[in-house]
């Protein structure tokens, strides 16, 4: 085996999609695109391609750089590459930015091609099941009949179990990663919080803030002020910060005293100058709505019935936004339609974000279980 | 899954209580084995009777070793319990040397009994006689079955086959079938004394 290493400089792509999607809200989207990235070659019998789904604030960029002055490779680049877990030497990888979100894909910052004006407010509300449709269709574009795999954390895991209900003969293996069968209401509250930061700004305009030449800056970023909290444990903010002083002294204001004030501002500008507000409404929507339960009166196992895949889920015992009591029900319903399925429950300080980080164990559990996938030819 | 596990047919010629335990299950059957380790016991059962199983393992290298046997593994500690099971999901539930490890050893039989028709439970034979001698001696056992010092044992609940056969009999379970050992050979007679593992057969009266 050779040292694990990135996947280099990569390039991102587009594809077109000219037919209608029908949404699950009803709604019609006449053509859109997607924003795409690949690592790794798609073998001869095309047996081996892995589509990574992203959580609320990611993209299509997984892996690699763009030049090799780039700062910060992608979101999850220490999982993927040459012998990295999801081995770019055997997988074909594909990263996309879902459809709402605002790298490259359709989404409310995006023109719409009927009016030539940005989509704003009038983009639709995404669902789940409707990311999974536009991803089969660029699964379609790739010529890509089934997946070895699809892998994702957090939102991107419900993505992944959305992909076996919805398809269940175009995916082999689901890795459901810091997931749940839908959100808490606590959950749910967080959302709206975030929501409500953003619409209450003066600068919003309705979702038409891009006609005005203005962001609602200070919504988005203490929408995302709040996520990061919930995003960590208790026990890791206080190992990361505590109550360490930035200036080392007390100044009895109201600027930024705590480093874990600094923290949080630092993150909320960061986002609030790189994302869209729209967009992140539609992204805690898709997460709040997420219940593929829902039609069979709460009965999970009743929703999974018709699936096929085999699953690894996967959880962190410091993460409360989605504890292991949620993967655990998950898993349940596995089990009550027999499905193969594994679960680790691995213990970890981070909290949430503890799927993004390279802890060795976790890392060996899913490259372990993805050395077990089967493809066909190599590439 | 790509082949490259343990080839659990020869492995259980060392292990010769597994034989055993396959004899007492139906080729085919849904089977959940509780503290599965490496995933042995299932790997054999799976290629030799085609059995469907699942492991529960709460140890990270015992978890990451099912995986690569191509075992189905839950992580989990078996003192919660299995409320993550429904009742009657399994054809056997296997407790295989493990009884004696475990806290709520109450609890968990009744739970093997309600996720399963029936549960095989294995345990090493407190009362065999190279134990009593040891105890006669004036120190604690220590045996091919029993490899612990008394500081260091994961033990907590050690029993002889009386006291076995006397808690399923005032907890309401059938013994439908039992099988003592000694190095892997049954023991017809004194079993009690001359055993040296146990091995039981048990369905809800």
């Amino acid at each position: 085996m050779t040292e694990p290493s990135s996947v280099g400089i990569v390039t991102p792509q587009t594809a077109h999609f000219s037919e209608p999607l029908a949404l699950k809200s009803g709604a019609m989207l006449p053509q859109f695109h997607l924003t795409y990235e690949t690592y790794g070659e798609l073998n001869a019998d095309k047996s081996n391609a892995v589509i990574v789904c992203h959580a609320l604030s990611g993209n299509h960029h997984v892996a690699g750089k763009y030049s090799e002055g780039d700062k910060y490779p992608g979101w999850w680049d220490n999982l993927i590459g040459p012998s990295r877990p999801l081995d770019t030497n055997k997988f074909f990888v594909i990263g996309l930015n879902n459809l709402g979100g605002c790298h490259g894909s359709s989404g409310p910052s995006s023109t719409n091609p009927a009016t030539d004006r940005p989509w704003g407010a009038t983009f639709p509300v995404i669902t789940v099941e409707d990311w999974v449709a536009s991803q089969a269709r660029l699964a379609d574009y790739l010529g890509i009949k089934q997946l070895a795999a699809v892998v994702g954390g957090s939102l991107g895991g419900m993505q992944a179990l959305q992909w076996t209900i919805d398809f269940p003969d175009r995916v082999r293996h689901a890795l459901v990663i810091a997931a749940a069968p839908n959100l808490t209401a606590q959950n749910i509250a967080f959302n709206e919080v975030a929501r409500q930061a953003i619409m209450t700004d003066p600068e919003f305009y309705d979702g038409y803030y891009y006609n005005h030449g203005v962001v609602p800056h200070r919504g988005l970023r203490i929408a995302r002020m709040l996520g990061h909290i919930t995003y960590l444990s208790d026990d890791a903010m206080d190992e990361k910060f505590g109550r360490r002083l930035k200036d080392g002294t007390i100044n009895y204001s109201f600027d930024v005293e705590f480093e874990m004030e600094s923290y949080l501002r630092y993150q909320g500008d960061k986002f609030a100058g790189e994302f869209d507000a729209n967009t992140y409404l539609r992204m805690t929507r898709a997460l709040d709505y997420f219940d593929p339960a829902l039609g069979y009166k709460g009965n999970l196992s009743a929703a999974l019935a018709k699936v096929k895949a085999d699953f690894l889920v996967v959880s962190f015992t410091s993460d409360w936004r989605f504890s292991p009591a949620r993967s655990r029900e998950i898993v349940k319903a596995l089990l009550d339609n027999e499905l193969s399925v594994s679960y680790a429950e691995v213990t970890a300080a981070h909290g949430h974000d503890a799927f993004l980080m390279p802890d060795p164990h976790y890392h060996d559990i899913l490259r372990t279980y993805l050395q077990k996938i089967e493809t066909g030819d190599a590439a | 899954m790509t082949a490259t596990h343990t080839n659990f047919v020869e492995y259980a010629k060392i292990r010769r209580d597994f034989a055993l335990i396959a004899n007492w299950i139906k080729p085919g059957a849904k089977v959940l084995d509780l503290g599965c380790g490496d995933g042995a016991l299932l790997g054999y059962l799976r290629d030799r009777l085609d059995v469907r199983g699942y492991g529960v393992e709460k140890d990270d290298v015992n978890w990451l070793a099912c995986i690569k046997n191509d075992i189905n593994v839950i992580q989990m500690d078996l003192e919660a319990g299995l409320s993550g099971f429904e009742a009657r999901s399994f054809d056997v539930v296997v407790l295989s040397q493990t009884l004696q490890a475990v806290q709520n050893t109450e609890g968990i039989v009744q739970e093997m009994l309600r996720v399963g028709r029936e549960a095989i439970v294995t345990f090493p034979n407190f009362g065999y006689w190279r134990h009593r001698i040891q105890l006669v001696a004036g120190q604690m056992p220590v045996s091919k079955n029993l490899p612990y010092q008394w500081y260091d044992t994961p033990n907590v609940h050690l029993c002889t086959i009386n006291d076995f056969d006397k808690f399923c009999a005032n907890h309401n379970i059938q013994i439908e079938e039992r099988l003592v050992l000694t190095n892997g050979k049954p023991v017809g007679l004194l079993p009690n004394l001359m055993g040296s593992l146990a091995m039981y057969r048990l369905q809800t009266r």
